[in-house]
């Protein structure tokens, strides 16, 4: 399932917010979010105003659209937070629909037992065959199987798992194509990986970010100090000799506090989670995606990651005196047996080179042992040999001072540029040196600058020793690298940038990676990886992909980005609310205030209903930019920043005098007042 | 306006920065405890003191026994300036005969003093004796402006450590601040002051015939010592009714610019100070920069407007293009309206001309400098403090705009910091509007009024503004010396002061605790223009959407209306 | 508790010692051992050594021999027991009419036409009701009235006010002012020497 595609935004979802706006009039639904709790405390206020005034008789039509546009600034926050819900809701749907009811076979004693899958408890053992649906997450115990995973992670190429090492995590909902497992169930039913993950998606128990909280502190404060300054007006007004009619108070009130980030707040951050669904990451919580926008290091294992993982033959090299052909040859035949990766890289790339050969028949293949650390090819009278350097000079008999200098030479050259060596033989001969590097993935030096223009600096941490790790650091662009390193040092480097004031994320799969997963503060688990790691990372990417890393923290930027945009935009409209309101409510007693009024509204009725109107209708404007989120691009901060202040910043003080003279223009012409 | 007056104007701002550089980085080695010139002399009274106090030096204290510390310090100080003036009549040093204070201006007073509001209710020559003047009066002067100063070494800290407890000791703070920096700072200015022709004398009066016959009667004192640290620690309290525009406060243009600089020299020399010891100079420079920038465009903001028409002279066909109203000759309008912004910026609240008589849109600029927070550069200390949390804020809206947790010198600004800042911000509305709102309708408190009309609510408007800013000044047609006023006022000083360093203490105790984090290419820089603009924006918006309807109905309104008075 | 209330009450009694005592007295010692005549008020002293003022406050002048000063807020002007000024805003009512009441006074006083345009200081009243200074502009308005009470020429009374007139300080510090006493003091021992 790609959980991207399920999310559309088409009639159906509309209707479903629309609907869900109108339920969340509650007051219960909106204690989280006082700035809208505010402000239907006012429209209700102004609802019965209007209904004083129609009572005793009196002309309630401005109270009236004052009361609806207050009434129609909540609905419009709430259907802002239903659009961006009703995305992960459909989502989850699509994820509960693969949730079906099985029954397990249990292990006990020999015997098997069915159970119903929800009944199943951690530590006991189940028999998943060809064709069964794995009951529930687990660690394999004994086997091996290809499993297909695409309900989780809409990949249908099935994978390998298999009991030990660091593939050894499966994931209730999947199945198992061939073969048979057994396993040991680490999660009980309702706890299960697809149980949290329906749950995420949903945004069910979703909490606060910390800078939402904080950034909801603010907008708490701003709206008190917004209450005072409202208030206070009852008393200098009437000192001046303005009586300022309730619903204009509350209609000033509405205007100045926060509604449009307050409104689009929430709606922001489930877009934000929204979005890294897209990217098939999952979030355990919204807190790790935030703090992946703030990593100053990124901690990233070479193999996989930067390198394809497996080292490749990239030249053979001749002895002076043999043909660039033979050697090609001799160190392809030397290969034919051999399945290994490096096995099949030497072959593919002597083809490569225009030489092909056939297996001779009767050929015997001379495994690689570790007591001979070299293998080979026997046809006949004819015994090919390739492996380390020691090795096959060893089984050539040739000493230390009959090498000859140019194969030294050659030897020594790929050595320091971070190769491996390998020696070709042909019978007793010496035939040339294989060339084998670990090849980095394109464009992963791309990636790398990116994450540098953010802020970003990367650690390369291989096994490799340094002469190797420092060739291969350079070549893949990273900023720095850890060689030779063990897991030990891989914790012990982490802590290290902490101490320093760094945050540091990682992306690990074994189940050695987990400690250091914990202690990161952002650790990114592939799907692919052992159950102990998936438990200790807060990330989760489907694709086990370790370059998501680099999308998760631009969505973790991005979501913050449109917090800070949307707010700054927020308090920047109020200048021009004011300069529409204070000389509207001031003018009758105070006629030179009429100066203040710059815009040249038509009358103070009409300059408040369009401050109103323009305030409501601002949040429904918003609501795409709350979605979609605003663009992240990987320049420095200063740049980003400057930017963003000239849109949102110059644009929320500019675009509010456009938008209520229009109004005010319209509301006029109409005669609405 | 003419050169002239442009030049003492930017010779004068020039001075007061000038001056504070050199000045900042000898405060920062008074607050690191480093060894300066002085060591030698003060060292030996540093140590007695702390052992009288029973202080240990070396203990570092929380923010709770910080805050602690403070508010018992400045409880003792009210306790003891209350008593005194309460008691004055029976006290000795009395030459002039004056009588006890009633309780809600010795209320109003020691909470005034207390706070370095130093708003006067009274008239100094007319109300206080010798020894109230000395030994309370000015005794707070140093020691409010020397607490203020120490929480800004407090705040120094807690940027300056990674993941500390302890953010100083304010005894040692206090000492060695008022031992080092405000004495010999304030005997310098003392005997250059005298040496302008500020008296220093201990008789209270001389009587004198003049050529006419007539007899006047010269109020004296000890003037010089007063005025010192009266500029210096920013209290503004005057030892005369017409504060620093009485000629023995301020005889002549040369006492002007000394005490003119003197008025913001120790508040940006906090902010240098800052930047020093939280190794933050050019974050620091671009605070000291924005206040500069506020403070020099209300200048010649208040310079233009005082050379506009007034209406009262034009009427009279007298030459109307010079408001001189209220202002001393001898300064003209420049120097008075480079005063009233840096007095009015730097929280001093002395003043050189009458506030009430500038332009009424003049007035309007002093008190929003004072509503921006009183921190350009603010009182010393406080200033500073003050100025910080609005660089959270900025840092924390715009921080969020560049894709990380904001964070301002290395510190990561999280719910916590902004819950207390926001508390320290909500402090000034509430007490200016809040008191003002109910001002304005109680006919106890309206009775003390000058005036009626938008000059008269102005007239609210500012002493509530000037009480909760702990400015000191006013437009002084207010009678203030009634129970309503001394009290509400009081009140108002009190939130001002202590309902801000509150939650200021809570935040450095927040960010001492929080590692301090390596700037990387992703962090906003907290300096150069962009973020000084960012800042200045956050500054002026946040003040403006705060107090622009009450402006509107005072000041802005009075400025229309003389506006339209003026066309045919 | 007590950790805080032994240095808080503590410090403050050193401090009322050391800031409120020692310093005022230190200062004042100083002060009037090396410049008493300044530390005392800048007291300015007629022929026979009397003290007629200060040179650094304003006092009021009635008679047409004498210059005058800016007009004084203080209830009895130029009272240097009290000071200050009147408080009132350029839109205020009193202020207008205390201004057009002045500027007619003084143009009858000095034979001036209805319209003539005074100098502002002339009508606007100081900070603190003390200025001892007014506008060379102002001066000049007087001479000739100075000059028929005291029977002297023109010339030599305009000659006693500049040299009471000081420039700004640096040339541009503060105004060009003329300060009443001093000139008066002048005038008086022209006067003097024309006897």
């Amino acid at each position: 399932m790609a959980l991207s595609k399920t999310a559309r935004l088409d009639r159906g979802l509309l209707t479903r917010a629309a609907l869900d706006a109108g339920r969340k009039l509650n007051p219960r639904c909106l204690l989280a979010n006082p700035v809208i709790l505010v402000t239907e405390g006012v429209a209700a206020l102004a609802t019965l105003s209007a209904a004083g005034q129609i009572t005793a008789g009196e002309p309630a039509g401005f109270a009236l659209q004052i009361a609806g546009w207050l009434w129609a600034t909540v609905l419009f926050a709430n259907f802002a937070e239903s659009i961006a819900e009703g995305r992960g809701k459909a989502a989850a749907d699509s994820l509960r629909a693969s949730r079906v009811t099985t029954r397990a076979k249990v292990i006990t004693d020999d015997q098997i037992i069915f159970t119903p899958a929800h009944e199943l408890q951690p530590g006991m053992v189940v028999l998943v065959e060809a064709g069964d649906l794995i009951p529930a997450d687990g660690e394999i115990v004994e086997g091996i199987a290809s499993v297909n995973e695409a309900a989780i992670t809409g990949e249908s190429a099935p994978v390998i798992r298999e009991s030990g090492g660091d593939r050894s995590a499966v994931t209730g909902g999947t199945t198992v194509v061939s073969d048979w497992l057994r396993v040991r169930v680490t999660a009980a039913a309702g706890s299960s990986f697809l149980d949290r993950m329906i749950a995420l998606v949903e945004g069910a128990g979703r909490r606060k970010t910390p800078n939402e909280l904080a950034l909801a502190v603010l907008l708490a404060g701003l709206s008190l100090i917004f209450l005072i300054a409202v208030v206070t007006l009852l008393g200098l007004g009437r000192y001046s000799g303005v009586a300022i009619p309730l619903v204009v108070l509350g209609a000033l009130f509405v205007t100045l506090i926060p509604t449009t980030i307050g409104g689009l707040l929430s709606a922001v951050g489930i877009a934000g989670m929204n979005r890294l669904l897209k990217f098939n990451v999952l979030a355990l919580s919204g807190r790790a995606v935030e703090a992946a926008g703030d990593i100053d290091t990124l901690l990233l294992d070479k193999t996989g990651t930067i390198t394809f993982g497996n080292r490749m033959a990239s030249e053979v090299i001749p002895l002076r005196g043999i043909a660039a052909d033979t050697a090609l040859r001799a160190a392809l035949m030397s290969s034919l047996g051999d399945e290994t990766p490096e096995g099949r890289s030497i072959v593919s790339f002597a083809e490569g080179q225009g030489i092909s050969a056939v297996r001779p028949d009767g050929a015997i293949t001379i495994p690689f042992s570790a007591q001979t650390r070299l293998s080979g090819l026997e046809a006949g009278p004819t015994v090919w040999r390739k492996g380390a350097v020691d090795a096959v000079l060893k089984q050539l008999g040739i000493t230390e001072r009959d090498t000859p200098r140019d194969f030294a030479a050659a030897v020594d050259r790929i050595a320091r540029s971070g190769g491996t060596p390998l020696a070709v033989s042909e019978n007793d001969r010496l035939i040339g040196v294989i060339h084998l590097k670990d090849v980095i993935k394109p464009g992963v030096k791309e990636r790398f600058q990116d994450l540098r223009r953010m802020g970003v600096r990367t650690v390369m941490i291989t096994g490799d020793n340094s002469v190797t790790a420092a060739a291969i650091a350079s070549e893949a662009g990273v900023d720095d690298f850890l060689a030779e390193a063990t897991p030990e040092d891989k914790l012990r480097l982490m802590r290290a940038e902490q101490a320093k004031g760094r945050l540091v994320a990682m992306c690990g799969d074994g189940a050695n990676d987990a400690p250091a997963l914990a202690q990161a503060d952002v650790g990114v688990a592939m799907q692919s990886g052992t159950q102990a790691a998936r438990e200790a990372a807060n990330l989760i990417d489907l694709d086990s992909d370790p370059t998501k890393l680099i999308e998760i923290v631009e969505v973790g930027k991005q979501m913050l980005i449109t917090r800070g945009a949307l707010t700054t935009f927020s308090i920047a409209n109020d200048v021009a609310k004011y300069f529409a309101i204070v000389p509207a409510l001031f003018v009758g007693a105070l006629p030179a205030l009429g100066a203040l009024n710059v815009m040249q509204l038509a009358s103070p009725q009409s300059a408040i209903l369009s401050a109103v109107i323009f305030n409501a209708l601002i949040i429904v404007a918003l609501i795409p930019l709350a979605l979609k989120g605003v663009r992240y691009r990987p320049v420095g901060a200063a740049r980003l920043l400057s930017r963003n202040l000239l849109v949102y910043g110059l644009g929320g003080l500019v675009a509010p005098f456009i938008g209520i003279k229009l109004i005010d223009l319209l509301v006029s012409t109409l005669g609405i007042i | 306006m003419d050169l002239r007056g442009w030049a003492e104007i930017a010779l004068t701002l020039g001075l007061s920065v000038g001056v504070a550089w050199p000045l900042g980085l000898y405060m920062a080695r008074i607050w690191a405890g480093e060894t300066t010139w002085l060591t030698p002399v003060l060292n030996p009274v540093e140590r007695g003191i702390y052992r009288v106090l029973g202080v240990r030096p070396e203990q570092s204290q929380g923010w709770k026994g910080y805050s602690f510390s403070v508010i018992a310090f400045s409880v003792a100080g009210f306790v003891l300036l209350y008593a005194l003036l309460r008691l004055q009549g029976f006290l000795p040093l009395n030459p002039a005969g004056f009588g006890n204070l009633d309780p809600h201006l010795a209320f109003n007073v020691a909470v005034s003093f207390v706070t370095n509001t130093n708003w006067q209710s009274y008239g100094g020559e007319t109300t206080m004796s010798l020894l109230s003047q000395m030994a309370g009066l000015a005794v707070q002067n140093f020691t409010s402006a020397a607490a203020g100063l120490a929480i800004a070494a407090a705040a120094a800290r807690a940027f300056a450590g990674d993941r500390e407890v302890g953010l100083g000791n304010f005894w040692v703070d206090l000492v060695r601040i008022t031992l080092y920096v405000l004495l010999p700072l304030s005997i310098v200015v003392a005997l250059a002051l005298v040496a302008t022709g500020v008296p220093q004398t201990l008789h209270a009066a001389v009587t004198v015939t003049g050529l006419e016959g007539a007899q006047q009667t010269l109020a004296l004192g000890p003037v010089a010592s007063q005025e010192a640290i009266k500029q210096i620690g920013t209290n503004g309290g005057g030892f005369f009714n017409a504060n620093s525009a009485h000629p023995f406060e301020n005889p002549n243009p040369l006492s002007n610019l000394i005490e003119a600089v003197s008025i913001t020299a120790l508040g940006f020399a906090t902010f240098i100070a800052f930047g020093r010891m939280a190794r933050a100079r050019k974050e620091a420079a671009s605070l000291v920069i924005v206040a500069f920038l506020l403070v020099a465009a209300a200048a010649v903001a208040i310079y233009g407007l005082e050379n506009q028409t007034v209406p009262g002279l034009l009427k009279a066909g007298v030459e109307a293009g010079q408001n001189l109203e209220g202002k001393e000759y001898r300064f003209g309008t420049a120097a008075s309206a480079l005063w009233s912004a840096l007095t009015t910026g730097a929280s001093n609240g002395s003043v050189n001309a009458m506030h009430e008589s500038f332009m009424p849109l003049s007035g309007g600029i002093q008190m929003f400098l004072i509503q921006l927070g009183e921190i350009l550069p603010g009182g010393v200390g406080s200033g500073l403090y003050g100025m910080l949390v609005m660089a959270l804020l900025a840092v924390f809206v715009a921080g969020l705009m560049v894709g990380r947790t904001p964070e301002y010198l290395g510190k990561k600004v999280e719910a916590a910091e902004i819950q207390y800042a926001m508390l320290a911000v909500l402090i000034l509305p509430l007490a200016i509007l809040g008191f003002s709102a109910l001002a304005a309708v109680l006919p106890a408190a309206l009775s003390s009024l000058l005036t009626d009309g938008p000059h008269g609510l102005s007239e609210i408007l500012y002493a509530y503004s000037s009480a909760g800013g702990n400015n000191g000044s006013a437009f002084a047609g207010l009678t203030a010396a009634t129970p309503w006023w001394d009290t509400t006022l009081g009140i108002a000083m009190l939130l001002g002061r202590f309902g801000y360093i509150v939650p200021v203490m809570a935040i450095l105790g927040s960010l001492a605790a929080k590692p301090r984090l390596a700037p990387t290419a992703g962090t906003l820089p907290a300096s150069g223009r962009l973020f000084s603009g960012l800042l200045l924006g956050v500054i002026l918006v946040l003040g403006g959407l705060q107090f622009f309807p009450a402006l509107a109905l005072g000041p802005l309104a009075e400025h229309f209306q003389l506006l339209a008075s003026l066309r045919p | 508790m007590r950790t805080y209330i032994r240095p808080a009450l503590g410090s403050m009694v050193l401090f009322t010692l050391l800031l409120g005592l020692a310093y005022p007295l230190a200062i004042t010692g100083i002060a009037q051992t090396l410049m008493p005549e300044k530390a005392n008020g800048s007291l300015v002293r007629d022929r026979s050594g009397t003290a007629v003022g200060s040179a650094l406050i304003g006092q009021n002048f009635n008679s047409p021999a004498y210059l005058h000063p800016r007009p004084s807020a203080l209830a009895a002007a130029y009272d240097a027991s009290t000071s200050g000024g009147s408080n009132l805003g350029p839109l205020s009512d009193t202020l207008a009419s205390r201004i057009a009441d002045g500027a007619a006074t003084l143009r009858t006083e000095l034979n001036l036409p209805a319209d003539y345009p005074l100098p502002a200081d002339a009508v606007t009243t100081s900070a603190s009701g003390l200025d001892p200074d007014i506008s060379p502009a102002y001066a000049l308005l007087q001479v000739p009235r100075i000059a028929a009470a005291r029977n002297l020429p023109v010339g030599k009374v305009d000659a006693a006010l500049k040299a009471a007139t000081r420039g700004p300080l640096l040339g541009f510090l503060g105004q060009t002012r003329v300060n009443v006493l001093k000139a008066n003091l002048l005038l008086d021992s022209l006067s003097g020497e024309a006897q």
